[in-house]
């Protein structure tokens, strides 16, 4: 069976490991603030100015002076520091945060990703996003596999406009994860249930397999 | 003599010398930390032909919405400008022109137009659109846009407190653009939540020197909130 959004971000949780500083782009990645694993402590990094994002307030506590990079109201967690945009993203840039999750349109074996624009339709901006993926080392996509339509987003080459070049290291979907290396796309894992060939048939791009490819684990259990 | 006092009391005066045409920029990031009666001062002004920066572009007929609802805008320089239908309306008619800038690539611009510093390098938007018909150059082996910095005429910011002097203090996540803004604008015009005494602020937790800062208002904030998430109560 294909994951859920909330169980690919139960998969993501997987990636974070203590001490590390995570900045997570909105969608799925932000659902994976609700699956940090039993101890270990993180420290999300909001691009709009905040390190240490804590959980939604309660009502009697909402300040409309803090905020996360999604405008949503949010607390600030024990040890969190406020700074400057220009400060963020120094921190961004400067390749100081350990793991940036984002969504995507596409995501393609040279390691590109397309997360913007779609010509034709209203562009928005790309807000922090070409920032995150500028020069960050680790840089997770989580997505879904194909789009409505059923046409694959793992792509030989994107098709949209880019946000980044050769900067994804790591694609998670409702299918499978699959790891960017030597410009193509290795198969990881399997989405419990789902069969290789599957994930195949919805791969546009090149993907390596090697031997037996082990069905992902999630340990915790799926909140209704 | 005013000597540093840096206070007016009329919001009249507080832009006084905004005209047609000028450069402005807007502290804030969505709707947190926006100069909310200097917005609505602009408005009464009826200043024309504005290029405004901010990240974003407020929402409809709120925050810098409201220059929009009056057309004062021509050119709009955002990282993301979502949430707004008359934005969308006055882009698609090609009334308004946009320069959709990453966010991190503006508040460097702005940071280095204050700084003296008229270009640098940034990895940021490297072999996409944002990149195109800019120089581009190589160090250690990865490759870097130049982008030129920005300044402006005006600056309109919003501070937490501030003292007579214009030094200033920024509360929690409203900081964003303002600070970068207050050292970019050729006048920079703060509005704040309470003004002190000079001494009253200790030195060590100054966010803005008063070097940078004109003029400094008190104004009133509704602080509008956009996306209102709370907590949910725990699963029974």
């Amino acid at each position: 069976m294909a994951l859920t959004k909330d169980q690919i971000a139960q998969r993501l949780s997987q990636e974070l490991k203590d001490g590390y500083y995570v900045n997570l782009g909105i969608g799925i990645p932000t659902l994976v603030a609700n699956y940090i694993p039993e101890g270990i402590q993180v420290m999300f990094q909001s691009e709009n100015g905040l390190l240490g994002m804590g959980e939604f307030p309660a009502a009697e506590t909402v300040d409309p002076d803090l905020i996360n990079a999604g405008k949503q109201t949010v607390t600030a967690a024990t040890g969190a520091a406020y700074f400057s945009s220009s400060e963020s993203f120094e921190m961004i840039r400067g390749g100081h945060v350990d793991l940036t999750i984002l969504g995507a349109f596409e995501v393609d074996q040279k390691g590109n990703l397309a997360s913007w624009m779609i010509p034709g339709k209203l562009v928005k901006g790309m807000g922090g996003a070409m920032d995150l993926v500028a020069s960050a080392q680790n840089i997770i996509v989580a997505m879904m596999h194909a789009n409505k339509k059923g046409d694959s987003k793992i792509l030989k080459e994107c098709t949209l406009p880019l946000t980044g070049v050769q900067c994804v290291s790591k694609v998670i979907t409702d299918l499978a994860t699959l790891e960017l290396r030597d410009g193509a796309f290795h198969l990881l894992e399997r989405a419990p249930g789902v069969s290789v060939e599957e994930i195949q048939e919805k791969t546009e791009a090149n993907l390596v397999i090697n031997g037996e490819v082990p069905e992902m684990r999630l340990s915790a259990p799926v909140p209704a | 003599m005013a000597g540093f006092n840096k206070i007016v009391t009329r919001y009249e005066d507080a832009l006084a010398g905004l005209t047609d045409n000028m450069t402005v920029m807007a502290g804030g990031f969505g709707l947190c930390g926006i100069p909310e009666g200097l917005i609505d001062q602009l408005v009464k002004m009826g200043a024309k032909g504005l290029t405004c920066i901010s990240n974003n572009a407020g929402v409809d007929h709120f925050g810098l919405g409201k220059l929009l609802d009056t057309r004062q805008i021509k050119t709009m320089i955002a990282s993301y400008v979502g949430e707004n239908e008359t934005f969308e309306q006055q882009f698609l008619s090609g009334e308004l022109e946009v320069i959709l800038t990453p966010q991190g690539t503006l508040a460097e611009k702005i940071r280095a137009g204050g700084a003296g510093i008229p270009a640098f390098f940034t990895p940021t938007g490297y072999g996409t659109m944002v990149a195109e018909g800019k120089e581009t150059r190589k160090y250690n082996g990865k490759m870097y846009v130049l982008e030129e910095s920005l300044t402006a005429d005006f600056s309109l910011i919003k501070a937490y407190k501030a003292d007579t002097m214009g030094n200033l203090i920024y509360r929690k996540t409203t900081r964003n653009f303002n600070p970068m803004m207050a050292q970019a604008g050729r006048i920079t015009v703060a509005e704040v939540e309470e003004i002190v005494e000079p001494g009253e602020l200790d030195p060590d937790f100054i966010h803005t020197p008063g070097i940078y800062v004109d003029r400094v208002i008190q104004g009133t904030f509704e602080k509008r909130i956009e996306q209102m998430t709370l907590k949910q109560p725990a699963h029974a």
